[in-house]
């Protein structure tokens, strides 16, 4: 029941115009142990990446891993999440901007649909875009989203192997999160112990309730689409 | 949440088609963390509600109707009934984009009608719905108090 201690350090940037679904996606997130920024607009997404829109096509390609360190960015995303319609800056604008910019294009980038239509779909994925989740987005849907953010860790290479079984101690000070009621240092025997909360053991309910089997289309391979 | 009156209340709305399991995913995601969710989503999505059908009587009150704008506020409506699950209030939106589609405004005034029925209907079930959340934590206060 693998709750990696890294996923309190992935931090997902959620992009939706609509108030309602910026709180539920908001919510799904943290209960899947994510830390989350939510901003209601493809510019104010690429001004919290840190993106100059006007610039970056001039600077050199930065190492592929998303680093803390890298000044373009003000803080460190491990994915992002964005509404396909929005006013102005759609979530597909989005995307082509991010995979364009040599500071952010190895950022994944997830695009939520409350419509169904495949051109849309492989569109979105030929510009890069990980998975297409299909609105209203449920918490099984999450579960898709750690492979790839686990890609863009600086430390993957240890992350992967420790994925299933009791974590190790990858801490850079986590932040403030629900799961954080330890009052020892985090161990890496007691990250088992973290998820007895009452908000876990639901989750995993639902996860275990929810087959991975859906009728409902889940997108991330073009050659699915006809 | 499990107590029998809002339980069967919940369960009689989804019979009703009024609701669908979208709301019941929104109702796990609430917890001893998060203890107001519920209440929450609903009160963000009837402020929405409000604000769009209102929008909408507008639109549709003027000689010349802006039917794009008009449809984008049906795709917002569309859009917040779908991810609270309210399944009946959904398919008046779709009714309503179809209307303005075609810019047809006597059907359009139609569906808006019913989309003022149906979220109407909505609202004061979800305010039964609430109450009915305080009157168990009302209970366990009296308990704990004893």
């Amino acid at each position: 029941m693998g709750m990696a201690a890294t996923e309190s350090q992935f931090h997902v940037l959620a992009v939706d115009d609509s108030l309602i679904d910026r709180k539920l996606i908001e919510r799904l997130l943290k209960t899947s142990s994510y830390q989350v920024t939510t901003v209601d607009s493809g510019s104010k997404a690429l001004e919290f990446l840190g993106l100059n829109e006007d610039d970056d096509q001039t600077n050199p390609p930065h190492i592929p891993s998303v680093s803390p360190n890298n000044h373009h960015q003000e803080v460190q995303v491990n994915l992002v999440i964005t509404d396909y319609c929005m006013p102005g800056m759609t979530g597909y604008d989005l995307l082509k901007k991010i995979k364009e910019s040599s500071s952010l294009r190895n950022i994944p980038v997830v695009i939520m649909s409350s419509e169904n239509v495949p051109s849309r779909i492989s569109r979105c994925l030929e510009e890069g875009a990980e998975e297409f989740f299909l609105k209203p987005v449920r918490l099984s849907d999450l579960n898709r989203l750690k492979p790839h953010m686990m890609k863009t860790k600086v430390n993957d290479h240890q992350n992967f192997e420790k994925l299933e079984e009791s974590e190790e101690t990858q801490f850079q000070s986590p932040p403030p999160k629900e799961q954080q009621q330890l009052q020892q240092p985090p161990q890496p025997q007691q990250q088992e112990q973290q998820q007895q909360q009452p908000s876990n053991n639901k989750r995993k309910a639902m996860e275990e309730g929810l087959s991975p089997d859906r009728t409902r289309p889940r997108y991330n391979d073009i050659a699915t689409l006809v | 949440m499990a107590t029998p009156h809002l339980t069967s209340f919940v369960q009689s709305m989804f019979d009703e088609g009024i609701l669908d399991s979208q709301f019941a995913q929104i109702q796990a995601l609430q917890d001893s963390s998060n203890p107001n969710f519920v209440h929450e989503v609903i009160t963000l999505f009837c402020n929405d509600a409000e604000r769009i059908i209102t929008e909408m009587n507008n639109y549709l009150s003027h000689s010349n109707v802006d039917f794009s704008t008009l449809d984008s506020r049906v795709h917002q409506l569309k859009g917040s009934s779908s991810s609270i699950g309210a399944k009946r209030l959904k398919l008046a939106c779709v009714e309503l984009h179809q209307a303005s589609d075609d810019k047809n405004k006597d059907r359009c005034l139609q569906a808006l009608n019913i989309i003022a029925q149906e979220y109407f209907l909505l609202r004061n079930k979800f305010q039964t719905l609430i109450q009915l959340e305080k009157g168990i934590s009302g209970v366990e206060t009296d308990n704990n108090q004893r």
